[in-house]
């Protein structure tokens, strides 16, 4: 009754003017953001988080600028489906099991169904999984609400290794991006002794520096790489994240692209929507599969949106009496994958909100978004800030609706838009991420980092090294760190607080578990492709004697 | 893409190393600091030192760049297999344009002030990059940093970077008076005057 209650009131305030504008502007631009090829809800959410600083100061209300950000992730979901289907190129990594049947259905002259297909399907996955989410969220907080410092680091460990086992991208590429990132994460002040470090030049040595490039006494308003400190001010996660997914990724889209995206031309009409909504019933198996499995895989560490789809995508035909119809405009096969990436995204908030600890690249963003806001996500947000975390679920339900309605109403719209040219959009994303950044950190060396680092990040995803997991460390890195210490401190340097339940922790001879059993699964996790490897090897062996 | 691996893989093991080496770094200023003392698990009971998660990361880095070279020599990932360059043509001539154009927007910012940098970036873009039409190109250029100077200056007060003092003075100082003496409603005009010209520019140009 508690929580309905508290539901009730949350979705009330999700409903003031301010928040409901908000919600609708942050869908509108999700959807945008989504249809547009090569930017995704992770874009959208990086390159608009400097926005929401003015949003918090305008709206002083703590929920409004998340419900902006969640608004546009729920938005760029529905909206990944628009170019899979009609470009044939999806919009984002999360609609690319959509382009599987979407493609086809397009080319066969489907492709307003296959669009309100998707929409629906969205929809109901959206909807589910936000039912799911506040069954589960209260709950999953309280328990958290007894772990300790070596709890959540096991936890943050856990999740990097959910990278390493179930990303499947290169390992030593995706340890390599997860150091790196937790290493970003160090660079400035160490929180504990206060001492600097990793900081490369003090400032005698910057005016050397910029003395010798003739750059020291500009007579700007704003001076050369004007920040005092450089690396001493540490490396800003947006910095990071508006470069990788800013400008890298943009180079890296125009490269793949090359300019040169053709469209299906489409017809919608009102009558054309209804017949859309009645061929629903061809594709409920996906919608419900997609729904309940998306949630699911959503809430796993590092997992998220993308295999969350592909995975439905994947069952629904694996389970399908026809299954040589998937690939050939099966509507099942844009129902799975689209419920599933609406439904993950969801999922994917709930350990966010609930352990701090984000599920996908995206809520890494949206996670880092709440620290800057003052927030702490965490097992203590739901008993200490329930003025945020209610009217947050309560918009969830709506930008649901509006989602699906905008969606619905606008598609020629969108259609219209995705015919701008790239060679117009590139530069403007280009130009919003330099903008965004120097609003967000009022300095020109962030905005040179972050440049750099998106220049390095296009060059690093040519050879296939992961960017995600750099993402998601940097965000967690600083917490990281200091639970680890703060663990290590209390058992005087023992490393047996994480992996021994028997360890004595407190001196009272208590059994610690959860610590133990996160570590020694991410342990596992870490190990499973040396398992696998062996279990080929031995195999292999048994079938050639 | 092989050498491109190998070669990559280096430079980050060489970078790993160096990480490594200022991790046991102490403060400038104590000068009886003995390097490397301060990654230890377990100092004076007081815990871990500053340097010893980053100097565990960097390892980290090094082992995984030794494992990348190993697998670059076996042949056992994907860029080590391919046959194919690096970057081809076009994706080098397009980093160096796109990469290029970058770099000399942030060096212009210094320079001219944010919003010239902008048009002039947008203008190097769709009509060098985009062989967009002239009429349609120099409207964006105007348009779109005018929409920024707006949104982030005069309603979010939120200063982006002016050049030189001249061209503060000059330009920015009297425009920002302009601009924040209108009500909101006039600035929503001019954002929709702004918008309607695009609008008729996008038009003419298709024409």
């Amino acid at each position: 009754m508690e929580i309905w209650d508290a539901l009730y009131q949350g979705i009330w305030i999700a409903l003031q003017p301010h928040n409901l504008g908000l919600a609708v502007i942050g869908v509108v631009v999700g959807l945008f953001v989504g249809a547009l090829p090569g930017l995704g809800s992770v874009n959208g959410v990086a390159i608009l988080l400097p926005f929401t600083f003015v949003i918090n100061s305008m709206t002083a209300d703590p929920a409004s600028p998340m419900i902006f950000l969640a608004a546009i992730y729920y938005g760029a979901m529905y909206g990944g489906a628009i170019s899979s289907i009609t470009l044939g190129i999806p919009g984002a990594s999360t609609a690319v099991a959509t382009t599987f049947d979407g493609r086809p259905m397009a080319l066969k002259g489907d492709a307003d169904r296959a669009l309100v297909t998707a929409a629906i399907a969205s929809f109901i996955g959206g909807t589910v999984a936000t039912v799911f989410f506040t069954g589960f969220a209260p709950f999953l907080s309280s328990v958290a609400l007894d772990f300790g410092n070596p709890e959540i680091f096991a936890l943050m460990l856990l999740a990097f290794a959910t990278f390493i086992g179930l990303g499947g991208d290169d390992i030593p590429k995706t340890l390599f991006s997860i150091c790196f990132g937790l290493l970003l994460a160090t660079v400035g002040f160490d929180q504990i002794s206060g001492e600097p470090r990793l900081v490369f030049m003090n400032e005698r040595e910057q005016t050397a520096l910029l003395t010798t490039l003739g750059v020291a006494d500009a007579e700007a308003s704003v001076p050369f790489f004007d920040s005092v400190g450089w690396f001493s001010r540490g490396i800003q996660f947006l910095v990071l994240a508006i470069g990788v997914y800013g400008i890298g990724e943009m180079i890296w889209t125009i490269n793949a692209s090359r300019y040169k995206i053709t469209m299906t031309e489409t017809q919608i009409s009102f009558m054309r929507i209804m017949r859309g909504i009645v061929g629903m019933k061809d594709a409920w198996k996906g919608t419900t599969i997609g729904s309940l499995l998306g949630f699911f895989v959503g809430i796993l560490p590092a997992a998220g949106a993308t295999p969350g789809s592909l995975m439905s995508y994947g069952v629904t035909k694996m389970t399908s009496r026809n299954p040589k119809s998937y690939g050939q405009g099966n509507p099942d096969g844009v129902a799975a994958p689209e419920a599933a990436n609406n439904s993950a995204s969801t999922g994917a908030m709930l350990p966010m909100m609930t352990l701090g600890i984000p599920g996908s690249p995206t809520t890494a963003v949206l996670l880092a978004g709440m620290v800057i806001w003052g927030l702490e996500p965490g097992p203590r947000l739901f008993e200490d800030r329930p003025e945020f975390v209610w009217p947050l679920i309560g918009s969830f339900y709506i930008s649901n609706i509006i989602a699906v309605l905008v969606n619905l109403a606008f598609i020629p719209l969108f259609l219209w838009v995705l015919r701008m040219p790239f060679t117009i959009l590139a530069p403007v994303i280009f130009v919003l991420s330099i903008v965004g950044t120097y609003a967000a950190y009022d300095n020109m060396f962030d905005v040179w980092l972050m440049v750099l680092f998106g220049i390095g990040a296009y060059l690093l995803r040519i050879l296939d090294y992961p960017l995600a997991p750099a993402v998601l460390a940097v965000v967690l890195g600083a917490t990281a760190e200091e639970k680890l210490r703060q663990a290590l401190l209390l058992s005087d340097g023992n490393f047996e607080v994480f992996y021994n339940p028997f360890f004595d922790r407190d001196g009272k001879g208590q059994e610690w578990w959860i610590a133990p059993v996160t570590t020694w699964i991410a342990i596992i996790l870490i190990a499973m492709p040396i398992i696998l490897w062996l279990f080929r090897k031995v195999r292999g062996q048994h079938n050639e004697a | 893409m092989r050498r491109a691996e190998f070669v990559t893989a280096i430079i980050l093991a060489l970078l790993s190393v160096y990480l490594m080496w200022k991790s046991g770094e102490g403060p400038e200023w104590d000068t009886e600091y003995v390097h490397w003392s301060n990654i230890s698990v377990n100092i004076d009971g007081s815990g871990p030192g500053k340097g010893f998660w980053p100097f565990y990361l960097a390892l980290g880095m090094l082992i995984s760049c030794i494992w990348i070279i190993i697998n670059a020599i076996r042949k056992q990932s994907p860029p080590s297999q391919s046959d194919e360059p690096f970057m081809d043509g076009y994706a080098a001539k397009m980093l160096l344009f796109v990469g290029g154009g970058l770099i000399a927007f942030l060096v212009l910012i210094d320079m001219i002030s944010m919003y010239a940098a902008i048009a002039v970036f947008m203008l190097y873009y769709m009509l060098f990059l985009g062989r967009h039409p002239l009429l349609l190109s120099i409207v964006t250029c105007l348009v779109v940093p005018f929409w920024l100077y707006l949104f982030f200056d005069i309603m979010m007060t939120k200063v982006q970077p002016k050049g030189t003092r001249w061209i503060e003075d000059t330009i920015y100082n009297p425009a920002g008076e302009f601009f924040r003496s209108q009500s909101l409603i006039m600035i929503a005009v001019f954002f929709a005057i702004s918008g309607a010209i695009l609008a008729l520019s996008a038009r003419a140009s298709r024409q």
